[in-house]
C-alpha cells in the first residue's frame, strides 16, 4: 500500500512554473490490491486543452476525480492554480432547483443570479433559465452543467466524459460548443473520454493513459474545426486505437 | 445499547417506500392537465361511496343484521342527533371533535417538529447517529397501549399524557422517513456541492434537506394515520370528552350506532389529513416530473 503523502493543491503553497495550471507528480492510487495510478506525472499549461483517453478502468476519471480534490486517498503531488470547475458524466443538476439556480449554486458574487444568466445564455439556454431540470433533454442538462462550470471562472476546466450520453448529433454541437467557450474563456481543460474521435477533433495534446501512467503522449497543431478525415489525424487516429490495444484493422 | 442501528433502520417497513407517487406537477403544467389532479381526487370518492350503498343494501335486505353492523342509515341519523341535540353522555359530536382535534394538533405539531429536529441531527452526524439512534428504534417498538399506564403514574390523567401519546403516534414515522430520506440523498449530489465550494451550511440547506423532502412527507403521512390511532388510546385516560371518550363510553353501554359514526368520523379525519399531505406534497415536490399521466 502507498503511504498517505497528499500534498495540499493550495495554489499559493506550492510553486507552479510559468505558464503551468496544474501539475501531478508521483500521483498513486490503489483500490484494494489494485493500483490503478501508478506514479503519474502530467503537466497541463494554461489555456491549453488535454484530452485523455484510455480503456474503461484504466484510471482517468480517478485522476479526474483527484485533481478536483474529491478523491482524498491518493498520494502524490498535486497542484493548481486557480478555481477548479468539473462537468460530470451525468450533468448532476440538482433537481429541486430551477435551471439558473443551478448554475449560481454556491457562486460567490454579488449578484450570481446576473452572472448566472450571462453564462445560461452563452450556452444557449437562456429560455430555459426557469425550467425544472428533469424537465430538459440530455443536451440541455449538459450545457447547462457547462454553464454551471464556466461560470465559475475556472481556471482548469474539468470534463469528465460529459459527451458520452449524448446521441451524435447533439454531441457534434456540444463540440462546438464546448470549443467556442474554450476559445472565449481560455480555461485549461481535461477532457477525460474513451472517444479517439473526440479527443482528436477538440484537443491540442491528446494523452494515453496505461499501467498508471501517461503511455503515450500526441501534440495536434492542426487549426479547429478539424476535418474528421483529415490525413495526419487519419495517422494519429490508428496510433492510439494502436496504442489502446485496438488492432489496426479492427479500427478501420 | 449495543444494538446495530443501520440494520434497524434499513429493515423498517416505511423507509424506501414509493408511497409518494401522487401526481405532483398539478398546476405548474400547461392547461392541458390542470384539471386531471382535481377529477382525480372527485374520482377517488367513489369506490368509498360505492361500498356505502353496497352496505346499505345489504343492511335493508336483512342479508347484514342490524344488530351485528349498523345500517349506514341509521349511523347517519345518530351523527344528526349528535350534531343538532346535547347529548348528557356525550355532549356534541362536535364539540367531542373540538377536543380530540385540540389535543391530536398539540401531539401531532410537536411529534413531527422534534422527529425533523432529531432526524436532522442524526442524518448528518455518525456519532449522534451511534449515541441516539439505538434508543429511538428501541422505543420505537414499544406498544403505545403499554406505555398508558405509565403515562398515567408519570403525568397525571389530565391533558398532559392524552397529547404526549399523540406526540409519540406521530414522531416515530416521520423520525425514521425523515432519517432515512436524509441518508438517501445522492451521494454525487453532495459531490458536485463539494466542487462547487458550498459551505456546510448551504449543502444542508441546498442538497440535503431538499433532497430528504420527498421521504418526509411519506413519513408525515403515515404520521398522521399512527397519531390518529395513537388519540384512540390516549383518550382512553379518565377523558369526559372527545372522539376516543364517546367509543370508549359508548362501547361500555353497548351503543354501537354511536361506536360507528365515531369509526366514520375516524375515517374522514384519516382521510381529510392525507388530502392535505398530498396537496402539500404536490405544492413542495413541483420539480418532479410527472409521471403518473
Amino acid at each position: 500500500m502507498a503511504p498517505r503523502l497528499r500534498e495540499v493543491s493550495a495554489p499559493a503553497a506550492v510553486p507552479l512554473p510559468p505558464g503551468v495550471t496544474a501539475s501531478v507528480r508521483g500521483l498513486r492510487r490503489s483500490f484494494g490490491d489494485r493500483l490503478v495510478l501508478d506514479g503519474l506525472d502530467l503537466d497541463i499549461r494554461s489555456g491549453e486543452f488535454v484530452a485523455m483517453i484510455g480503456r474503461s478502468g484504466s484510471g482517468k476519471s480517478t485522476l479526474l476525480r483527484a485533481l478536483a480534490g474529491l478523491d482524498r486517498e491518493v498520494s502524490g503531488s498535486l497542484a493548481v492554480s486557480g478555481p477548479v470547475a468539473v462537468a460530470f458524466q451525468e450533468p448532476r443538476l440538482v433537481p429541486w432547483k430551477r435551471v439558473l439556480a443551478n448554475v449560481a449554486l454556491g457562486l460567490r458574487d454579488p449578484s450570481p443570479s446576473q452572472v448566472a444568466a450571462v453564462a445560461l445564455a452563452e450556452v444557449g439556454l437562456s429560455e430555459h433559465a426557469a425550467a425544472w431540470p428533469l424537465t430538459l433533454s440530455g443536451g440541455e442538462a449538459q450545457r447547462a452543467s457547462l454553464a454551471r462550470a464556466l461560470v465559475r471562472s475556472p481556471s482548469l476546466l474539468l470534463l469528465d466524459e460529459p459527451f458520452s450520453a449524448l446521441d451524435a448529433l447533439t454531441r457534434i454541437s456540444m463540440h462546438r460548443l464546448v470549443l467556442s467557450l474554450w476559445e472565449r474563456h481560455r480555461p485549461a481543460v481535461l477532457l477525460v473520454t474513451h472517444d479517439v474521435d473526440e479527443a482528436l477533433a477538440l484537443a491540442d495534446r491528446v494523452l494515453v493513459l496505461g499501467d498508471g501512467k501517461i503511455a503515450h503522449s500526441a501534440s495536434i497543431s492542426l487549426p479547429r474545426p478539424r476535418h474528421r478525415d483529415h490525413p495526419s489525424l487519419m495517422a494519429l487516429r490508428l496510433e492510439l486505437l494502436t496504442e489502446l490495444g485496438v488492432s489496426a484493422a479492427a479500427a478501420i | 445499547m449495543s444494538a446495530p442501528p443501520h440494520t434497524a433502520v434499513a429493515g423498517t417497513p416505511v423507509a424506501g417506500t414509493p408511497a409518494a407517487r401522487a401526481p405532483v406537477s398539478a398546476g405548474k403544467d400547461p392547461g392541458r392537465y390542470r384539471w386531471r389532479p382535481l377529477r382525480g381526487s372527485w374520482l377517488r370518492l367513489i369506490s368509498p361511496l360505492v361500498l356505502i350503498g353496497v352496505w346499505q343494501l345489504l343492511s335493508s335486505t336483512g342479508v347484514l343484521p342490524a344488530k351485528k353492523l349498523v345500517p349506514p342509515a341509521t349511523i347517519a341519523h345518530t351523527a344528526y342527533n349528535l350534531v343538532v341535540t346535547t347529548s348528557p353522555t356525550y355532549g356534541t359530536l362536535q364539540s367531542s371533535l373540538l377536543v380530540s382535534a385540540e389535543r391530536w394538533g398539540i401531539g401531532f405539531g410537536l411529534g413531527v417538529v422534534l422527529a425533523v429536529l432529531l432526524a436532522i441531527v442524526t442524518g448528518l452526524s455518525r456519532i449522534a447517529e451511534t449515541a441516539l439512534d439505538p434508543i429511538v428504534q428501541a422505543l420505537r417498538g414499544v406498544p403505545l397501549l403499554g406505555v398508558l399506564p405509565l403515562f398515567i403514574i408519570w403525568f397525571g390523567i389530565g391533558e398532559l399524557p392524552k397529547d404526549l401519546i399523540v406526540l409519540l403516534g406521530a414522531f416515530f414515522p416521520m423520525y425514521v422517513n425523515t432519517f432515512a430520506g436524509i441518508r438517501g440523498v445522492d451521494p454525487k449530489l453532495g459531490e458536485l456541492g463539494q466542487v462547487l465550494g458550498l459551505s456546510r451550511r448551504e449543502l444542508v440547506t441546498d442538497i440535503v434537506l431538499p433532497g430528504a423532502c420527498r421521504q418526509a412527507l411519506t413519513g408525515l403521512r403515515l404520521s398522521v394515520v399512527a397519531s390518529l390511532l395513537a388519540l384512540v388510546v390516549g383518550e382512553q385516560i379518565n377523558a369526559n370528552a372527545g372522539l376516543g371518550f364517546m367509543i370508549t363510553t359508548a362501547q361500555e353501554f353497548l351503543e354501537n350506532n354511536i361506536i360507528m359514526v365515531c369509526l366514520i368520523v375516524y375515517a374522514i379525519l384519516g382521510l381529510t389529513a392525507d388530502a392535505l399531505v398530498r396537496l402539500l406534497e404536490r405544492k413542495t415536490l413541483v420539480w418532479r416530473r410527472d409521471f403518473v399521466r
